[in-house]
């Protein structure tokens, strides 16, 4: 037993290699022999990784899913930022520029009406909830935009802490749904070409959302929709602790 | 040499995330604005231009083509590691505002798509490239 943890602690990113490509290989399976391809592998995947993350977060508390796992602790460096950052410029290797310009000006605008829209939702739910105090309706309100623009915007005009973790569960709901949801409902929304994605990714923002999302849909998609995800963070971070709260702040 | 694709890859990330820090500062916003989005800007346009050639062709660009290979992949062990026993523990008010968002921003993507297309009855449904 102390050798598998030996072997497996020192070498976690390999360890993270192999499981995923098992899980994979087994999402695949499934989805041919079950759904006969009606629901794409990769989702399967991001699904049971979802689900894996729920019980790794169970088993050990922590706050990284399977990753705070000891002997897993490679996903969390294969599935972190700067991988997940590196691989999705990658898929930008083969795009025309002339793609991206199309849905430039659509692109720009996605940004702020989905911020604008989603912090709009999550403030009225928490009103809704019975919240009148504009820093705490401000907080969730950003939450709804993303599990990090919650957490800067609630420090910036100083919500409780309770708030703040309560932003970051909103965010992090919208995240998942986003994961599962795209392919789901992409046939009905025209989620099929470049410049719709690029549309798509600016009006949900959250990265991890939209990459996954996309990459159930349709992989070639996906450096359209995360082009404009990425501005989604830095836009919501500026408007929610200033424009946004000026607003909140002066209706209640 | 399959590295110089990953070193022009490495670069065009290095050289986003420093300008998207620089805005973020220059904002006065605690987060990187844009920093990804900007170096898939500058891998767009060294795949597009014929001086990079020598780092975007043949093996090279295989060093590239592998790391968007492994795309899924780690999104799949991203998936592994959210958070998602607190997104569980969030409660009705986080549940009901997170899915709130997502739906309504899901019924915005048909319309927001139209910005911009000259004939959005005639145009043929481009699946991009392939």
């Amino acid at each position: 037993m102390e050798i598998f943890e030996t072997v497996f602690v020192r070498n976690n990113l390999i360890v993270a290699f192999a499981l995923v490509g098992v899980t994979i290989w087994f999402s695949y399976w499934l989805a041919d022999k079950l759904t006969q391809g009606r629901i794409h592998g990769s989702a399967i995947a991001i699904a049971l990784g979802l689900v894996a993350a729920y019980f790794g977060g169970i088993a050990t508390g922590g706050n990284t899913g399977l990753a705070d796992v000891a002997m897993l602790g490679g996903i969390g460096l294969m599935g972190g930022g700067m991988l997940r950052d590196f691989a999705i410029v990658a898929t930008a290797f083969g795009v025309q520029l002339s793609e991206l310009k199309k849905a430039g000006l659509a692109g720009v605008i996605s940004i702020f009406a989905g911020v604008i829209v989603s912090f709009v939702v999550g403030a009225a739910i928490s009103v809704m909830f019975g919240y009148t105090d504009p820093a705490e309706i401000t907080t969730i309100g950003a939450g709804a935009v993303t599990y990090i623009v919650g957490p800067v915007t609630g420090e910036a005009i100083g919500a409780s802490n309770e708030v703040i973790t309560l932003s970051v569960a909103a965010g992090l709901v919208k995240s998942i749904l986003v994961m599962i949801g795209t392919p789901l409902v992409a046939r009905f929304i025209g989620l099929d070409n470049p410049q719709s994605a690029m549309v798509f990714g600016g009006l949900m923002g959250t990265t991890s959302g939209v990459a996954a999302g996309l990459a159930a849909t349709d992989p070639k998609l996906v450096p359209y929709g995360a082009m404009t995800a990425t501005f989604y963070t830095g836009v919501g971070c500026l408007l929610g602790p200033s424009i946004l709260f000026f607003i909140v702040n002066g209706m209640f | 040499m399959i590295v110089y694709g990953v070193a022009l890859l490495s670069a065009c990330l290095i050289l986003g995330m420093l300008i998207g820090e620089a805005l973020g500062v220059m904002l006065g916003v605690e987060a990187n604005v844009g920093g990804v989005g900007i170096a898939m800007l500058f891998l767009v346009l060294a795949s597009n231009s014929r001086q990079f050639k020598a780092l975007t062709e043949g093996a090279a660009g295989d060093g590239i083509k592998f790391w968007s290979a492994m795309y899924i992949p780690i999104v799949v062990a991203m998936a592994a590691r959210q958070n998602v026993a607190a997104a569980v523990d969030g409660g009705l008010l986080a549940l009901l505002a997170g899915v709130a968002a997502v739906v309504v921003s899901f019924a915005l993507v048909p319309v927001l798509s139209k910005i911009g297309k000259p004939k959005p009855v005639d145009q043929p449904q481009d699946g991009g490239p392939a």
